[in-house]
């Protein structure tokens, strides 16, 4: 071996070779990522059942009506729903991202042709997959178990699917976003975990909103949660309810400005802080 | 008109804090050639890597890899360079094939899924989940990953750690077969045989600097430096003596004791004492 160079055989594309059309990465990315969650058993328990789970319960010990006709399941089912949504985004990125990037997912995929988008494309069709088949097993076995009556008319339905898509949008980006503030795979779940549970207390989805202190619905009102729960109240409960509300009505304009604001804020977020490496990856 | 550099550094500096990790490196690796960088833990080895790789942005010096600067990678780039990172099981629930087909698909001019698994020889392996796999059977999934895209260009970082004996030997013959097949190879090892085995030509980097640049047999003037002859006196002590002409001295000795000489051992400095020296031990 005395020689320093080697006749150079190039390396010819195969016939036919072709780049994937975006479209194309996209799906695949998200069909890497649904058979990855649906294969790890514990996130597929948790995010799935817990949602039900809590409902039962709830459905359990409040038995009674808010009004004549108006069962408590009726309020209720709003933060399940507006949390498992919560749980499927905010959570399960802010804590997933993190281990990924620990593990050198994010390095090894930075390593190949794929536009850096795919993987945000992924996790976003694995979130709305997720998000519609735990929706509808939440509704299925509320209607089915615990007399929930389903939206009646097109217009609820449509409040349903918009404030369902903007408050996903806006918990996905978050949950993007915050998975940059975990330094290590561990600290995922302590980051992200106290601050939804915190989100959930304070945004009505375990107790009444309206019972709770000024000061606490003021802190609330800052966040999505407190708006998704108000969206989807408009969307499950008698229009007459809506005078109950803090501001005397479901204030849909107000919830999708609130909304699409976080939408804004977390993009800006994601695209300005988002880390590929661990610090120690440099 | 493409470059006959696959390679081409110049005054190539990193500096972690005050920490300097890359302290002027110039390197030029071929078209077509295995390229060992060898060099202790901290000497600059992986950070030089990780820069060539488009991971790591460098603070000077000028690097084209491929004719790109990786400063700024694009995915034309990034499908003729293939990298061979150390996985450590980030795709526990995914089989072997699902894997490897999936990150087929990011490739323009992917080879054949399963032509892969077989070549990398996990052929029997194709449908189990990846965390089933054995740390050398991990490895070669890294390996199928990296050549997936049939790189022009492979960087191999210390491919072999903790394989046994007998997987390195088959692991060194798909570095070979790749070669053989015109991919330029750049590996960094702690292993010298690995290098002598692979390598056409070893780059020693120590302290952030390149030391030397030679193919593994003139590595620190190997050839021409003085080979070791030891023989058994009459007297039975033993005699050692270092000579530029051990073939003339061997003949003079045979002559001496009248054919069979005692005791007789001829040594050449090894790739492990130049490299040591080297280093500064």
């Amino acid at each position: 071996m005395t020689t320093t160079t080697k006749p150079v055989t190039p390396v010819a594309a195969a016939p036919g070779a072709r780049r994937l059309g975006a479209g194309t990465l996209a799906l695949r990315q998200g069909r890497l990522e649904i058979t990855q969650f649906l294969r790890s058993r514990e996130s597929v328990v948790f995010t799935m059942l817990f949602p039900v789970v809590m409902i039962a319960i709830f459905a359990s010990i409040f038995t009674w009506e808010i009004t004549p006709g108006v069962r408590f399941t009726q309020y209720f089912v709003t933060g399940m729903i507006a949390t498992g949504l919560m749980t499927v985004s905010f959570q399960n990125l802010g804590i997933w991202i993190p281990i990924e990037r620990d593990r050198g997912v994010l390095k090894r995929y930075r390593g190949t042709p794929m536009p850096k988008w795919v993987y945000f494309a992924g996790k976003v069709l694995m979130v709305v997959a997720i998000g519609v088949a735990e929706t509808v097993l939440l509704l299925a076995v509320s209607a089915v178990f615990f007399d929930l009556h389903l939206p009646s008319t097109a217009g609820r339905w449509l409040t349903f699917g918009w404030v369902a898509a903007l408050g996903v949008t806006a918990c996905t980006l978050c949950g993007i976003a915050i998975s940059s503030l975990a330094r290590t795979a561990r600290s995922g779940s302590a980051v992200v975990t106290p601050v939804a549970l915190i989100l959930q207390f304070i945004s009505g989805v375990f107790f009444v909103f309206t019972g709770l202190p000024g000061w606490m619905q003021q802190v609330a009102a800052l966040f999505p949660l407190k708006w998704m729960c108000q969206g989807l109240r408009a969307v499950f409960l008698p229009d007459s309810f809506g005078a109950q509300e803090p501001a005397g009505s479901f204030e849909l304009g107000r919830v999708a400005l609130v909304l699409a604001l976080w939408c804004v804020i977390g993009l800006v977020l994601c695209l300005t802080t988002f880390r590929w490496t661990t610090k120690r990856d440099g | 008109m493409e470059d006959e550099l696959a390679i081409s550094v110049r005054g190539l500096r990193k500096a972690y804090g005050d920490n300097v990790a890359v302290a002027g490196v110039d390197l030029d690796v071929h078209r077509g050639e295995v390229f060992a960088l060898l060099g202790p833990n901290g000497a600059g080895k992986t950070t030089t890597v990780e820069i060539l790789e488009g991971y790591r942005q460098r603070d000077a010096g000028e690097v084209r890899v491929l004719g790109v600067d990786p400063a700024h990678p694009d995915p034309a780039w990034r499908s003729r360079v293939g990298i061979v990172l150390q996985g450590i099981g980030e795709f526990d629930e995914l089989t072997v094939a699902e894997v490897v087909r999936h990150f087929a698909g990011f490739y323009p001019g992917a080879d054949d899924p399963d032509k892969v698994i077989e070549r990398v020889g996990l052929g029997a392996k194709a449908k189990a989940r990846t965390h089933t796999l054995s740390g050398g059977q991990k490895r070669r999934l890294d390996v199928a990953l990296g050549i997936i895209g049939r790189p022009e260009l492979l960087f191999l970082d210390e491919p072999t750690t903790g394989f046994d004996p007998e997987a390195r030997r088959e692991f060194w013959e798909l570095i070979r077969d790749l070669a053989a097949a015109g991919t330029t190879i750049v590996l960094t090892t702690h292993y010298l045989d690995e290098a002598e085995a692979l390598a056409d030509r070893v780059g020693v980097i120590a302290a952030g600097r390149v030391v030397e640049v030679a193919p593994p047999n003139r590595l620190g003037n190997r050839q021409e430096a003085l080979t070791t002859v030891s023989w058994r006196t009459p007297e039975g002590t033993l005699e050692t003596t270092a000579t530029a002409t051990p073939t003339a001295l061997v003949a003079e000795l045979a002559a001496r004791f009248g054919g069979e000489v005692p005791g007789l051992t001829v040594t050449r400095p090894t790739l492990e004492d130049v490299y040591l020296r080297m280093i500064g031990h």
